[in-house]
This record gives C-alpha cells, sequence and structure tokens, in this order.
C-alpha cells in the first residue's frame, strides 16, 4: 500500500488543504456543545447574567458593595466605573439603557478587556453576595436566624436603622472581622460557585435599573444560539470543501494509477503474462483501483479527522474536569479493546469468505461452462457434491463471522450508554463540588460521546483498510514488474534492403517455470520470396518457434537474426514493424471490419483493404454484409464465425503487406475448398516475402521450398516434400494419413 | 476453472457497484410483481418464522429499552440542576439518592436492550445463513435438472449472478436490512412519543427537519444519479477496453499498437475522472449535509430550549434529553427513506432467484424404462426432424442406421447439423417428431442416465475443471483405479506430455496453467473418454485440434478397443484420413443427409462428397508431387 505513495505525492498540497480543514470543522464541531452550556450556564442558570460584574450599578447600592472590598479592591472597581448623573455628556444614552438614572446617579462599566473583568468577578461577587444577604435577612425574619447562626445577630440592630450606613462607618479593624466571617463561609463554597451565586442579585439589580432582564435573558439565549448557527455554517462549509478535495483526490489519483497499470501491462511481453494470468491482470486494473478510490476517499475523510475530533474532544474535556476523564479514558479503553478483540477473530474470517466465495463462483461456473460433459458422464451428483462442500463450507464461516458481529453492536452501545450514565453520576458529584456546572456536564456528555464516536470510526476503518491495502499490494506487484523483454540502449537497424531472410542458429528454448525445454538445439533458415513449412505432432514446439520470430518470448540458448542481426539488438518495434502475424487463436478487437483490418495499417487505402479481403477469401461474406466494410464487430469477435474470424485476420495481416508473414496454424477453421483458393491466390500475392506456414495438413505445405518436421522440441528433418517422402519416416506417415496414394504419387 | 479450448470470451472482472454505505442509494432495478415475490420470500422463511417473529418482537423491545433512556436521564439531570439552584440558594441540596435511583433504573433499561439485541441479532444470523444456504442448493441443484434449451436463451452470466448477486443481495437484506427497518421504525416512533412528551412546539420544530434534509437528499441523489450512470458508463468503456486489450496482448504486439491502445485509454480515463470524482464528490455531501441539517436542528432545539426552559415551560434535562433525541432521529429517518429503495433491489433479486427456481425442467424419465442386459449398440435414426427454435429447423427428415461396431462418419460444411446430432443422440434435445432408437427402443424410454451411460463422448469444446490431470481423467469413470486411469492415459498419449508438466498428474488445471496447449486439452478429453470405455462412442471433431500423427496413434488404440467389444462410433470431422476408413459416411449439408455411402461408392457417385474431397488438392493441373 504503502509502495504506491508515489501517487499521492501530486495530491500533497490538497490533502494538506483537507486536514486543515477538517482540523477547522473539528474545532467548529466541537465548540457546539460549549454554547449549549453556555445557553444552560449562563441563559438559563444565571438568567443571562454572566458575570458578577455588572454593567451598570446604582450609587447607592455600589456604597453598599464597596464597603465589604479591601482598600485595593475597591480602588480597582471603582476605577472601572464612571459615575453618569444628570449633568453627564452620555446621559440621555444611559438613561435610554438604564432608566433608573433619572432617580440617581448610575456607575456605569467602562473597563471591556477580559483581563481586567476576569479579576474584579470573585472581587465583587463576595460583596453581592454579602449585600444581598444582608438585604434578605432584613427582609425576611427566617433569613435572619440564618444569619444569626452564622455569628451575624441582626437583632440587635435598632429597626430602622440604616444597616449598611452603619456599617460604612465601622471601624476598618472591625468591618475585617465582619468581612472575615463572611469570607470563611463563601472559602467554602470556591469562586466559582460564589460567581455562579452572585448573578441573582446582579440580576435584582439589573432590574432595580429598570432592565427588561427577561429580554436580556432572552437575548442571551438567542445570541449564543446565534453564534453556534454559525458555527454550524462555518462546519459545513469545511464539509464540502474537504469533500470536494477529497473527491477529486481519490479520482485524480485512481486515474493515475489506473493509467500507469496499464502502460505497465501493455509494455509487457509474454513471459509476465503467463505469470499473471490475463483475468487477474483485467482484475487489478479494474476492481483493485476501485477498491484504492473508496478507500482514498474514507481515509482523507475520517482516517484525519476522526483522531482530530478524539483530541479535540479529549483537550476540551480535560480543560472542563480533569478528575472526569478517566472515566473517558477508562471506556475508550474498553471500546478499542472490544473492537479489536471481535475484529482480530474476524478479519481472518473475512478473508476466508471472500476466497469461499471465489470457489462457490468457481464450481458453479465450472459446471455451467460443462453443462454437456457432465450430463453425458452422469456426474450430476457428483458436480452437486462439489457445490454442496463448497456451500457449505462458506456457510460455516458466514455464520461465525455473522455472529461475531452480532456480538459488536449492542456491546458498543452498552459501553456508549453506561459512560452516558457513569458521567452523570460522578458530575452530579462534581457539581456538588461546585467543580463544574450543570451545563458543563451536558456539555461533557457530548464530548465523550463525540470522542467515543471518533474512536468507533477509526476502528471501523480496519476493515476497509486491509481489503484497500491487498489491492494496493496487487497493483504494486505487476508496477513492480519490468518486463523480460526490452529494447536494447542503442538498439542497431536492419540492414537496408530489408530482406527477410530469418535464421533460427542453435536456438534452445525453455518456457519460464518449466521444467524441460520446449526447443533443443534448433537451427533452419526462413529465406525471402520462400514458404518454409513447419509440421509436426502436438507440444513439438512449432507455435513456440512462431512465438520467438517476433521476440515474444527471449531464447535460452542460441539466437534468432533476421537479416542477420540479432533480433535482441534491434527496438522491438522495428522488427515488427517487419512481421505480419496471424496467430493460432484469431483475434479481432470491437469496432468494424473496416477498423480491424486497418490495425494493421492507418493509411491502408480503401483499394489496399479490399485486395487484402479478397486475397483471404473473406471479401464474399464482407459484401454480403449489408454494412459491407463497416459492419460492427463485436467485442471478441462473437458476432462472426471462426471461419470468418480466421479470415479477416488473415486479411490484416495482408494489409500490412510485411516481408515477413507468420501463419500459425490460421487455415485450420477454413474448410478444404476455402483453404486452397486462398493458398492460391496468397501464392499468387505474397510469393515475394518470406513465409512461414505452421500447420497440421500437410496439403497445406506440400509446395513449400523447405518443409521442416519437429518432433519434441527438435528439428528432425527439413527439406523438400519429395525429400520427406522418401527419408522422413515420421513425414511420411503424416501425409500418408491425410492424402490417398495417388495424390501423392 | 474451466479451460475451454472453443475459445469464448471468458467470465468479466467488472467494475461492482459504486460505494459501500451508499450503495444503496444507487438506484438498481425492480421487481415487477414485488408483492407476490415478497410473498413467495416469505413462504420460503417458513420453519424460521417464529424465529423471526421473535427476532421482531426483541428488535422492538431492545429499541423501546433504548429509547427512554434519555429520558430518564434527562430527568436525572434536572434533580441536579434543581438541587444546584437549592444548594446555591441555601435551601438544601442535591439529592443523591432519586439520581442515583434513576441512575440504576436506565443502566438496567440499557442492559435489557443490549440483551435483546444481542439474542435477536444471534436468531438473526442462524436464519439469514440458512436462508442463504438452501438458496444456493436449491440453484444449483436446478441448473442441472433444467433442459439444455433454456441454456440456448441465457449467458453463463446470467445464472451466476443469480447464485452470487441475487442470492448476496437477499442475504444482506434478511441479515441487516429486515431488522434495520424495525429498530429504525420503532425508533423514530419512539422517539417522536418521547419528543411530543417533553413539549409540542419543539418537537414541531425537530419535525422539520425531515423535510428539510428530504429535500436536500432528494435534490442531491437527482443530481449525482446522472454523474453515477455517466461513471459506470465510462467505467465500462474503461474496463472494456482493458479486457480487449489484455485479452488480444499477443495480436497488440504483432501490430505494434500499443501507442494507439494507450491513446484511447487515456481519453476514456480522463473521461471516467471528470464523471468520478463529481459523482463521488456528490454521494460523499450526503452524509455531511444531512449532519448540517442535524446540527442545525441542534442549534434551534438549543435555543428553543432554553428560551422554554427559562419561561419554565420544560425543565434543563428535559433540554438534555430532547438533544439526544434529536441526534438520534436523523439517522432512522434516512435509513428508512433507504428502505424502499433496498426491498425494491431485494425483491428484484428474490424474483430472478424464484423465477430461475421456477423454469420448468426436463421431461421427467419414464416410470418404467427400458433396461438393456446387453446392449449391443444399434443405432437408428427415423425420420428426425429437429430445430432449436420453432422457425428454424436443423435437422430436416433424416434417416440412416449404424450396425453394432460400425464406425460412421458424419460429414459436410459448418452449420450443416453434425453437432446437432450428437446432441439429439445424447437426448440433450428432444427431437421435434421422428425417433432415435437404441437397440430397437426409442431413446425417451431410458432413463437419461441409462441411456448416457451407453455413450461416450469427445467434443469440440473441450471442458475440464480445477483439479489435478488424474481427476480430470478419472471424471470419466469415477472409480476407477489410478492404474486404469494410468493406462487410459497412455492409451490417449497424454502420459508423455503429462511428465513434462510440473508436478505431472498431480498437476492442478486452473487459469494459471502453464501451457496446457489446445491439443493438449483434447488429450485429455480423449483420455477421459477411453476410461469411460463406452458402448457407443461419439467424437465430435475432437481430433482436429491434434495433429495426425498422433490421431493415428489413437485411432488404432480406439480401433482395438472398438473391434473388441464391438463399439459402435460415429465421427464428425473434417479430416478425411478418418472418414476413409469409415463404415458408413453421412453427407450432411444444410441439415439434410444428402448422400450415405462408403467412401468408394460415394466417390465413384461424384456427388458433394466427391467435390469436397477433391478440393483438397491445388488445381488439377498443378502438379502433385512436389
Amino acid at each position: 500500500m504503502l509502495r504506491l505513495f508515489r501517487f499521492w505525492k501530486p495530491y500533497l498540497g490538497s490533502v494538506l488543504l483537507a486536514i486543515l480543514l477538517l482540523f477547522a470543522q473539528a474545532n467548529f464541531d466541537l465548540a457546539l456543545p460549549d454554547y449549549l452550556s453556555k445557553i444552560v450556564n449562563t441563559g438559563i442558570q444565571q438568567g443571562g447574567v454572566e458575570s458578577a460584574v455588572p454593567a451598570a450599578i446604582r450609587q447607592q447600592q455600589m456604597k453598599r458593595l464597596v464597603i465589604f472590598m479591601s482598600a485595593d479592591d475597591k480602588v480597582a472597581v471603582l476605577d472601572a466605573y464612571t459615575l453618569v448623573d444628570q449633568n453627564a455628556a452620555d446621559y440621555a444614552a444611559v438613561l435610554a439603557k438604564y432608566p433608573a438614572v433619572a432617580d440617581e446617579p448610575v456607575y456605569v462599566l467602562q473597563a471591556t478587556d477580559p483581563a481586567t473583568l476576569d479579576r474584579l468577578n470573585p472581587i465583587m461577587a463576595k460583596p453581592w453576595l454579602a449585600v444581598s444577604g444582608i438585604e434578605q435577612a432584613l427582609a425576611d425574619p427566617a433569613k435572619a436566624e440564618q444569619m444569626k447562626a452564622s455569628g451575624f445577630d441582626l437583632s440587635r440592630v435598632p429597626p430602622g436603622m440604616d444597616l449598611f450606613g452603619l456599617l460604612g462607618q465601622l471601624p476598618a479593624a472591625q468591618l475585617a472581622t465582619i468581612t472575615g466571617a463572611l469570607n470563611d463561609k463563601f472559602a467554602a463554597l470556591g469562586d466559582k460557585m460564589l460567581i455562579q451565586a452572585a448573578t441573582q442579585p446582579v440580576k435584582a439589580e439589573y432590574e432595580a435599573l429598570g432592565v427588561d432582564t427577561n429580554q436580556m435573558q432572552t437575548d442571551y439565549v438567542l445570541a449564543t444560539g446565534g453564534w453556534m448557527l454559525a458555527l454550524t455554517l462555518a462546519s459545513v462549509v469545511c464539509t464540502i470543501a474537504v469533500g470536494l478535495l477529497s473527491a477529486r483526490t481519490a479520482a485524480g489519483m485512481a486515474r493515475d494509477i489506473r493509467r500507469a497499470l496499464f502502460q505497465r501491462v501493455e509494455s509487457f511481453s509474454n513471459t509476465e503474462f503467463d505469470k499473471f494470468s490475463t483475468a487477474s491482470l483485467i482484475t487489478r486494473t479494474t476492481n483493485d483501483i476501485t477498491q484504492l478510490q473508496l478507500v482514498t476517499v474514507l481515509v482523507i475523510r475520517m482516517v484525519f479527522y476522526a483522531p482530530m475530533m478524539a483530541t479535540g474532544g479529549i483537550i476540551r474535556v480535560i480543560g472542563k474536569d480533569s478528575a472526569m476523564s478517566w472515566l473517558i479514558a477508562v471506556a475508550v479503553v474498553v471500546l478499542i479493546s472490544l473492537i479489536l478483540g471481535v475484529l482480530v477473530v474476524t478479519l481472518p474470517k473475512f478473508q476466508m469468505v471472500q476466497k469461499l466465495v471465489d470457489r462457490l463462483n468457481l464450481v458453479a461456473r465450472e459446471n455451467l461452462a460443462g453443462l454437456l460433459v457432465v450430463r453425458a458422464f452422469n456426474m450430476q451428483p457428483f458436480e452437486e457434491q462439489r457445490f454442496d462442500t463448497a456451500n457449505k463450507d462458506l456457510t460455516a464461516v458466514s455464520l461465525f463471522v455473522n455472529r461475531a458481529m452480532v456480538v459488536m453492536m449492542p456491546m458498543m452501545m452498552l459501553v456508549m450508554n453506561g459512560l452516558s450514565l457513569a458521567i452523570i453520576w460522578v458530575g452530579a458529584h462534581q457539581v456538588a463540588e461546585a467543580n463544574m456546572q450543570v451545563g458543563d456536564m451536558m456539555a461533557y456528555l457530548q464530548y465523550a460521546m463525540q470522542i467515543m464516536f471518533s474512536f468507533l470510526m477509526l476502528s471501523m476503518l480496519m476493515i476497509f483498510l486491509p481489503r484497500a491495502s491487498v489491492s494496493g499490494d496487487r497493483i504494486a506487484e505487476v508496477l513492480a514488474v519490468e518486463p523480460a523483454i526490452r529494447d536494447p540502449q542503442h538498439p542497431q537497424a536492419f540492414p537496408a534492403p530489408f530482406q527477410g531472410s530469418i535464421e533460427f542458429r542453435n536456438v534452445s528454448f525453455r518456457y519460464p517455470g518449466a521444467d524441460e525445454d520446449a526447443l533443443h538445439d534448433v537451427s533452419f533458415t526462413a529465406r525471402p520470396g520462400e514458404l518454409t513449412g513447419l509440421i509436426g505432432a502436438t507440444g513439438a514446439g512449432k507455435s513456440t518457434i512462431v512465438n520467438l520470430i517476433p521476440r515474444f518470448y527471449d531464447v535460452t540458448a542460441g539466437a534468432v537474426l533476421v537479416d542477420g542481426v540479432d533480433i535482441r539488438a534491434v527496438a522491438q518495434h522495428a522488427l515488427r514493424d517487419q512481421i505480419g502475424l496471424v496467430p493460432q487463436k484469431s483475434n479481432l478487437f470491437s469496432g468494424t471490419i473496416e477498423s480491424n483490418l486497418r490495425y494493421a495499417d492507418k493509411d491502408a487505402s480503401p483499394e489496399q483493404l479490399q485486395l487484402a479481403a479478397d486475397i483471404a477469401q473473406a471479401a464474399e461474406f464482407i459484401n454480403a454484409k449489408p454494412e459491407g466494410l463497416a459492419a460492427e464487430i463485436a467485442q471478441g469477435g462473437t458476432n462472426v464465425s471462426g471461419g470468418q474470424k480466421q479470415r479477416l485476420s488473415i486479411a490484416r495481416a495482408l494489409v500490412k503487406q510485411p516481408p515477413i508473414y507468420l501463419f500459425d496454424d490460421s487455415f485450420s477453421a477454413l474448410d478444404l475448398k476455402t483453404d486452397a483458393a486462398l493458398r492460391r491466390a496468397l501464392q499468387a500475392r505474397t510469393h515475394g516475402s518470406t513465409r512461414l506456414i505452421v500447420s497440421q495438413r500437410v496439403s497445406t505445405i506440400k509446395n513449400a521450398e523447405q518443409i521442416i518436421v519437429l518432433d519434441e522440441g527438435r528439428v528432425v528433418a527439413q527439406g523438400t516434400h519429395a525429400q520427406l517422402m522418401e527419408s522422413c519416416e515420421i513425414y511420411r506417415e503424416i501425409a500418408l494419413s491425410q492424402l490417398s496414394q495417388e495424390a501423392l504419387a | 476453472m474451466m479451460l475451454m479450448g472453443g475459445g469464448r470470451p471468458g467470465a468479466h472482472g467488472g467494475g461492482g457497484r459504486p460505494g459501500g454505505p451508499m450503495g444503496a442509494m444507487f438506484k438498481g432495478d425492480s421487481a415487477r410483481d414485488f408483492r407476490g415475490t415478497m410473498r413467495k420470500l416469505i413462504q420460503y422463511l417458513g420453519r424460521h418464522r417464529a424465529a423471526v417473529l421473535i427476532v421482531f418482537v426483541f428488535a422492538v423491545v431492545s429499541t423501546a429499552a433504548n429509547i427512554a433512556g434519555p429520558k430518564l436521564l434527562g430527568q436525572a439531570t434536572t434533580e441536579l440542576f434543581e438541587g444546584v439552584l437549592a444548594q446555591l440558594g441555601g435551601t438544601g441540596g442535591i439529592d443523591f439518592d432519586a439520581i442515583g435511583q434513576i441512575v440504576l433504573q436506565v443502566l438496567a433499561l440499557y442492559l435489557a436492550s443490549a440483551l435483546f439485541a444481542y439474542i435477536q441479532g444471534w436468531i438473526m444470523a442462524n436464519v439469514s445463513t440458512d436462508i442463504t444456504y438452501r438458496l444456493r442448493r436449491d440453484l444449483s441443484e436446478k441448473i442441472n435438472r433444467l433442459p439444455l434449451r433454456y441454456y440456448d436463451g441465457t449467458t453463463h452470466g446470467e445464472v451466476l449472478s443469480r447464485i452470487t448477486n441475487d442470492v448476496d443481495t437477499i442475504n444482506q437484506t434478511l441479515s441487516q436490512s429486515l431488522t434495520q427497518i424495525i429498530t429504525s421504525a420503532v425508533t423514530v416512533v419512539g422517539v417522536l412519543v418521547m419528543m411530543l412528551s417533553i413539549n409540542w412546539v419543539m418537537t414541531l420544530v425537530a419535525l422539520l427537519m425531515i423535510p428539510l434534509s428530504m429535500v436536500v437528499v432528494g435534490l442531491i441523489v437527482g443530481q449525482s444519479q446522472k454523474f453515477f450512470k455517466q461513471q459506470q458508463d465510462y467505467l465500462g468503456h474503461v474496463n472494456g477496453h482493458v479486457e480487449e486489450m489484455y485479452g488480444g496482448h499477443v495480436v497488440m504486439k504483432a501490430f505494434n499498437g500499443e501507442a494507439e491502445s494507450i491513446a484511447k485509454f487515456d481519453i476514456s480515463n480522463n473521461q471516467l475522472y471528470a464523471s468520478a470524482w463529481m459523482s463521488q464528490f456528490l454521494s460523499g455531501l450526503l452524509m455531511p449535509l444531512t449532519m448540517f441539517i442535524g446540527n442545525l436542528g441542534y442549534v434551534a432545539i438549543a435555543i428553543l430550549g432554553g428560551w422554554l426552559a427559562v419561561q419554565g415551560a420544560i425543565t434543563v434535562g428535559d433540554i438534555q434529553a430532547f438533544i439526544q433525541y434529536v441526534r438520534s432521529f436523523t439517522q432512522p429517518i434516512t435509513q428508512l427513506a433507504n428502505i424502499s429503495n433496498i426491498l425494491q433491489q431485494t425483491a428484484a433479486a428474490a424474483e430472478r432467484v424464484f423465477e430461475f427456481l421456477a423454469v420448468e425442467e426436463e421431461i421427467p424419465d419414464p416410470a418404467e424404462p427400458v433396461q438393456l442386459a446387453e446392449p449391443a449398440g444399434h443405432v437408428e435414426f427415423r425420420d428426425v426432424h429437429f430445430g432449436y427454435s420453432p422457425d428454424k429447423i436443423v435437422i430436416n427428415d433424416f434417416s440412416a442406421v449404424a450396425h453394432p461396431g460400425q464406425k460412421v462418419a458424419i460429414v459436410g460444411p459448418t452449420g450443416a447439423g453434425k453437432t446437432t446430432m450428437v446432441k439429439l443422440l445424447m437426448r440433450f434435445y428432444d427431437v421435434n417428431s421422428g425417433a432415435i432408437l437404441v437397440d430397437g427402443h426409442d431413446l425417451r424410454d431410458f432413463t437419461r442416465r441409462d441411456l448416457r451411460q451407453l455413450f461416450g463422448m469427445v467434443l469440440q469444446d473441450t471442458w475440464l475443471y480445477n483439479d489435478t490431470i488424474l481427476e480430470n481423467i478419472r471424471y470419466g469413470r469415477p472409480g476407477a483405479t489410478d492404474a486404469e486411469v494410468i493406462a487410459a492415459a497412455q492409451a490417449a498419449h497424454v502420459d508423455h506430455f503429462v511428465h513434462t508438466l510440473p508436478d505431472g498428474y498431480h498437476m492442478i488445471l486452473n487459469e494459471e496453467a502453464t501451457n496446457i496447449s489446445q491439443g493438449q486439452m483434447q488429450l485429455l478429453t480423449i483420455a477421459r473418454a477411453v476410461l469411460a470405455d463406452p458402448r457407443i462412442l461419439i467424437l465430435d471433431e475432437a481430433t482436429s485440434s491434434v495433429d495426425t500423427r498422433t490421431e493415428i496413434l489413437i485411432q488404432r488404440a480406439m480401433d482395438n478397443l472398438m473391434n473388441d467389444k464391438r463399439r459402435t462410433s460415429f465421427v464428425i470431422a473434417h479430416r478425411l484420413s478418418t472418414i476413409r476408413d469409415a463404415d458408413l459416411i453421412l453427407v450432411m449439408n444444410h441439415g439434410d443427409v444428402i448422400e450415405q455411402g462408403t467412401h468408394a461408392e460415394l466417390l465413384a457417385a461424384g456427388g458433394f462428397y466427391a467435390d469436397l474431397y477433391n478440393s483438397q488438392f491445388d488445381r488439377p493441373e498443378a502438379s502433385l508431387a512436389a
């Protein structure tokens, strides 16, 4: 998989951009629960009041507050505010916001920087609570009792007395004692709790100022909501952008790899095709690349996104409360072990399932292909048994895999749900100890879920990656192969003018992987203007010889020379330009008859095409078709008969008008009459070229200037028909079996 | 992997459906008779009906338990919240007992839910695997019971696709989609109920998400369909080109067609790229966009919920619960939307499967078949008429007699009807009218099994299967000893070349077979027939790919066999050497036997046969000697 990394390189830019966007998106998505917690904490619980530092305070109230502040604090606080009365410049503006300013001057908050506000927050919280506590006690006797219990006995204050005035005039030391007692009580609650509590009196203050606190609350909720909306939009924009980038990257990569693979395979020689098998190469160029493409998209979107979500979530979680993060850690560990456990068990089974499915297909395919044979040999029960075995095997493994997966889902749900419960339980205690607020807990829940989900996604990817890795390996395997047949560094040219003589000089050849030579020490020469026939038993090596001439394979000993030049020294292209090959299996390409003929020579004139068709005895059936040369050929040439395919194959070679013709048993599908006519026409037309004909029929090569008899990879005899009839027993046998005595006389 | 001598194009790899999880989005085919097919499918469930019912019930219970969770948890949060307020106000504290109780209740619910889900999944896995097994088995058995006529009109690929793709689709639906339907439906309803119980206004807002997401999904799917189709088309072009070029590699190389091939490939490849990224992009948008709408809902709920909580209409815990519900609302809806698509596909697949299973089988064997104790091998054709299709009669009024032990040669140009004769003899097809008699009995009076035991067949299209050479030969007579197999191999001159192959007789024949030539394949099929040692032998152009030298040797072996047991043989060949020795030559053209006789007689008659024979020579003027 990594071997294919070089295909990623051009897209590195896009990928990095995508990662950045994903990072942004992750942050946007993770911020949402934050805002939710704000709504709950500030919006609902605190009534829209964000801190203990109000935007405005009535003068009278301020006087009360500063009683409970230290001297330094008092200065800091008063510094932050400006007193506005009827004479002030911005009176009108302030009046609009705080109608109470009509009755008394109001302190308006000037400082806006968060640092100052943060500092002032706890400083002002305690006084607020103190003042509000006293005010409540003054109003409510029950509360007064409570205060008495904490050492503040109001009953000793004469009724009607301005308590605050009194307090304000207490000497510093005494005041300190009172505030000290209060501070101890407050210390137990902690800063956060204090600020939370202080928002109540602050809210009361706003009301006293004439502010519509309900509106304020609603405004806050809406504003926060608005931010959430903006975040969501931003997140979706990122998603779309990432989707675009990943789609282009994946498709682009697929295109590049496909091209590279195709080019590589086209450059292969027969050896590589034997090694990989045609069907396997096709699958690698099609299916495997599709797999890779799918996975690339997945990788970009999830493999990068999930960890970012996980880390982002973890960071926020730790930020909120590190005490609870161990909960999430435990849950993650449990989840991952569960998934990995299941995967470790099921992944090898997945691969097995694939193999078993292939096997099932194979058995069914064979049965279908051999319907006649199966019935002829009454092998139906055998075939059914074969299929049943494969079926049972597949079923057993499928069942196992299914059951394993069935375990996973409920377990995962249970872990996630269990985590929620744990968070709520532990969270409740944390809230009680003022370590977090309720809204925080809710946000925590969301983060926890998101983290779990990310890990889930990552684990799921484990299923896809191996499959893609297999595909990647298969592709890389092919790309790594260098074709065995290559052009030399400095290719020689054939001496001009090109004659077309072919010489086999002590040629031995062994197919890769075989343990015996297919050709032993073969030597002969096919001369220009002559017909050379090759005849022999099956497996004698005739087709092998034909394959060696266009250099589809390289000899393992000896040399093949064309016009005196070793074919390994010339460029393959130049060599094949001189050769017209009609292979044993006629192969036509989809298109028209004309396109197939022109395959040999794009610039052939219509007359050339016609001539070639005539010679190949194909003109008759071509003209019989309404479209003539423009008649369609389906893929694989399935819409023409075997004999017609062969004739077109021959015509194709003729169009090229090459100096060398190679006919590999090319007349086998023709009946004797057509065979004879064809050879007559060929003789007339191509007698100047070197012609090598491999044939089973003696009649085809009887008139050759030279006949080479092969047996088990060796040349056993060479000569003319007459000579061989006399000297070679094998030849005689073959000939006699085909022609009657009189014909041979 | 079969090895074909006939040169048929191999099976395609295929590009496959786009996208895994998005696969359902791609509108596939639909069934013609949805209801009928579904009914049949349910019938097929048969003995599992009780199990499936349990599965349904469990799924419902499990989902319901899961749904109740968030609401209860919300209560816990509310408890907490109020406790906090009380604590701040100094009026009290957090009631951990109450919270603890709720937590335990919910835990119990979740545990129950998981348990039920597990059991339900287990049962479903069993049911679906069993059904898949049975479907496949039934299909495979059906293959061998259908008349060959059926396969004339259906490609192998189509039949294979029933066993693989279609059964897979059904399996997928049964194991996953079925329970998904239940859980999704229950989730949607349950969540809806829960949401309503909290606050109907918020529910309305949440519900707004549905039409919104449907519109979005519809838009995207609509747009992407176009590109999907394009992508499939171009993929087809690219793959077709790849297959052709790889399959015709030799020709491509021989004619220096590399450059052109790559140029053509580039065009298709680039076209593919254009539609591929577009359709990938669009289909990839689906999930994020639905998540976006989900988030929108989340925001809306948060705002509305916050506002309502401020008003005192709902509690803080309700917000939390509602959000959890909303989050789990969108997924089941998209799943349900997919369901109709999935069900359609499944119905289409099931329809194809049942259609195949319902095809009329071969005429059954007679109840009281003829049994020959000592078959003589007398074959008679009597006024046989036959055609593959009613309007195309291939064999017209044919009559001939072959006496036991005779060698009958059938000759004629391609398309004359020769292979058809063989198929009729073996009763692969039934004659339209007339009769074929063996030892005086009509073919149809035998069981097919008995009939075919009489014959030994070697066809033009070689067929071998994925096993060792030894086993492939043994196919002719299962139970033959290794010695007998090797003897048959030697008689067919297979032995020599087998020793040049890696692993010899134990070499497994498959696609990657190294250089098993066509001729060698044919020799193997001949060895198989030799082993079968039949009373009536049929050679269908079998020796045309084997060179005549080897053929002589085989013929000698065959002759020995024939002479010993008085075997009747029918030989169909182009080779006049084979025909020359025949006791009777049937000359066919355009479906009719136009001449009968021995070689000498026919030559003397100077008719079609004589013409054919003489054409193997060159012009009469040209010298026959070299």
